[in-house]
């Protein structure tokens, strides 16, 4: 039997809704006879259209949050839009404001969150997956309590599919008076100067760890990016020791890439890492280490120093002009 | 602010260097062995020693739930400077789920005064990564997620917090929950004055009856949820792998025009 309904959180940028919300829709109008989309911002009512066409009938818009952090009024919104909605199970993107939306809703609701979900199914209910220990086994989980299921679902984990339906109609849904846990402010934002395709949207992603030995060399996963018309990305070690921003991190507490070619240079491939790229459909990897775990899951492996590989791999790629 | 008391949620878990298992009957992480303190939270901890040491006064009280009554996973944040413990530990406690962590954390942390609670943004095992706003919202409290800069002005919070673009200015008032990243702060090594310290310093041993907590909000009856199955993971087919000899460019050049990607 089909779910009755299901209502997704959907994200936006500037430039619409982000690619894991359209990846949510699609899932829910897989599995439920009505799917009802929420979302906030300025923007909410330019995105009717791309939202519809993504399978939601129902927009409900929760309005501009001004510079208030999400969680607290979106999370307050959607405890009207639940009830008026009716929708037995809420889908959010995994992302910082995703999971902030989630836990304060989990805790006004009273119900628990399902996270980190890479699958849905309709198992006499929806059942839920979840990788563990590296991608290596997959639990199936079931939301057990009473009320709406909230599930917070891994980037990647559909492929987002127009279904060419109508402009979803939007509902005005405003967020409630906060109160004190409102008081959170945004009072500047800075954004980050980035050139080439985004790292989660990239055919080849070329990453750095810290085999590479030391920043200055991360210029050579610039380089390699570059000349692959890629985007480089890198392990949290190096992004905790400062070389790279936060924004290029790959793995469990970064980005869910899925590239044509992921080419790992310098990363062991801990459990952390090899979730966020195990989805590639080709892994290359350079390392020195023969027993190092990145081999597992390579296509391709070197087993090499990159102080030789990837400058001779620079020159052999600009050598062909 | 003269005096800064700041609160650390301290998870103790499973040694995740060591090998991990289910068990067998709940098919939940098997936390019968040793725990020690999660990496992630001695960002925290480091960075609360460091609010209270600007401040010039105040002092840190560490807060965890363990099933098991384990403590050296504290003792290793005591003996980096936090002055205190408070930890709930009951038999009642094994399976709880994130909500029903932060109902435990909430009823403990009420029992101490605080103008700051700090934790880490996910623990390395369970990784769900709603707790500390759980908490926030039992409290009453705001919450700023993902801090990579922590500073106190007077009574307000101000966090660099992370985004997908870069990051974001945020202000609060206090008291209020932050979460903080890894490299937030440089953690230090405990000294072994430290270690010895530790050894003396109070850890509060209470009762989810202590809490006044009902049993049905805790532990696995509590969670709401369960595991229907675990099954292996696709494996992916082995690949090539072969030693440099001089021609590991190439075959990467060769492996990406089979692909016509160049
Ligand atoms: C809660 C939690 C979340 C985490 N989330 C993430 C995450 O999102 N993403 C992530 O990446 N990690 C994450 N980690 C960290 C993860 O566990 C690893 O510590 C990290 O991925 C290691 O990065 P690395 O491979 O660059 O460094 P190392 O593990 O130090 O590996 C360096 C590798 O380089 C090789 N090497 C050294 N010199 C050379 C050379 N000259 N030529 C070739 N190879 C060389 C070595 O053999 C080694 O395999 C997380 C950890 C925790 C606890």
């Amino acid at each position: 039997m089909a779910i009755d309904k299901i209502l997704v959180l959907v994200e936006l940028t500037e430039s619409g809704p982000t690619a894991t919300s359209l990846e949510l829709l699609t899932a829910a109008r897989g599995l439920a006879t009505t799917v009802e989309a929420a979302s906030w911002g300025p923007g909410v009512a330019a995105a009717a259209g791309t939202i519809g066409e993504y399978g939601a009938t129902t927009l409900y818009d929760i309005g501009d949050l001004g510079g208030a952090l999400p969680g607290v009024p979106v999370a307050g919104a959607l405890v009207s839009v639940l009830s008026t909605s009716g929708a037995s199970a809420l889908l959010i993107p995994t992302s910082y404001d995703g999971r902030d939306i989630a836990g304060r809703l989990s805790a006004k609701l009273n119900v628990p969150v399902l996270t980190n979900v890479t699958g849905l199914n309709n198992d006499d209910g929806l059942s839920t997956e979840h990788p563990i220990f590296g991608g290596t086994q997959i639990v199936h989980a079931k939301f057990t309590g009473t009320g709406v299921g909230i599930y917070v679902i891994r980037a990647k984990s559909f492929t987002a599919e127009p279904a060419g339906g109508a402009a979803a109609a939007v509902v005005a849904a405003a967020a409630p008076a906060a109160g004190n846990t409102g008081t959170a402010t945004i009072v500047a934002r800075h954004v980050e100067e980035r050139s080439g395709p985004k790292l989660d949207e990239a055919a080849v992603v070329v990453s750095g760890g810290r085999g590479l030995g030391s920043a200055n060399n991360y210029a050579w996963i610039n380089d390699l990016a570059k000349l692959l018309n890629g985007a480089a990305g890198a392990s949290r070690a190096i992004v905790d020791a400062g070389w790279v921003p936060y924004s290029h991190q790959v793995g469990q507490t970064g980005k869910t890439v899925k590239p044509t070619v992921y080419l790992a240079c310098g990363i062991s491939g801990a459990t952390q890492h090899l979730v966020g790229m195990k989805g590639s459909k080709n892994i290359i990897a350079i390392n020195k280490d023969q027993e190092a775990p990145i081999f597992s899951v390579a296509d391709l492996g070197i087993v090499g120093d990159v102080n030789k590989v990837v400058p001779a791999l620079i020159e052999a790629l600009k050598s062909r002009g | 602010m003269l005096a800064m008391n700041v609160v650390v949620c301290v998870k103790q878990i499973p040694d995740p260097a060591a090998p991990q298992s289910l068990e067998a009957s709940t098919n939940t992480l098997n936390r019968t062995g040793k725990l020690i303190m999660d990496d992630s939270d001695a960002y925290g901890v480091e960075m609360a020693l460091q609010l209270v040491d600007k401040a010039g006064g105040g002092e840190v009280t560490l807060v965890s739930m363990a099933a098991n009554g384990e403590v050296s996973g504290l003792r290793t944040a005591l003996a980096m400077g936090a002055a205190k413990a408070i930890l709930v530990s009951d038999d009642a406690l094994k399976g709880s789920d994130a909500l029903g962590t932060a109902k435990v954390l909430a009823a403990a942390i009420k029992r101490t005064q605080f103008d700051l609670i700090l934790a880490a943004t996910e623990s390395s095992d369970g990784y769900t990564g709603t707790t500390p706003v759980q908490l926030a919202e039992l409290l009453d409290l705001p919450s700023i997620t993902f801090a990579k800069s922590v500073t106190i002005d007077g009574s307000t919070v101000k966090v660099d917090r992370q985004t997908e673009a870069g990051y974001d200015e945020v202000t609060s008032p206090l008291p209020a929950v932050v979460t903080v990243t890894a490299g937030v702060v440089e953690p230090r090594y405990p000294s072994f004055k430290g270690i010895m310290a530790a050894k003396s310093k109070p850890v509060d041993q209470v009762t989810v009856a202590d809490l006044g907590l009902s049993p049905s909000d805790i532990g696995a009856a509590g969670s709401g949820q369960t595991i229907t199955k675990v099954v292996d993971a696709e494996a992916r087919a082995s690949g090539e792998i072969v030693v440099d000899e001089g021609d590991g460019a190439q075959r990467i050049v060769t492996f990406l025009e089979g692909l016509k990607l160049i």
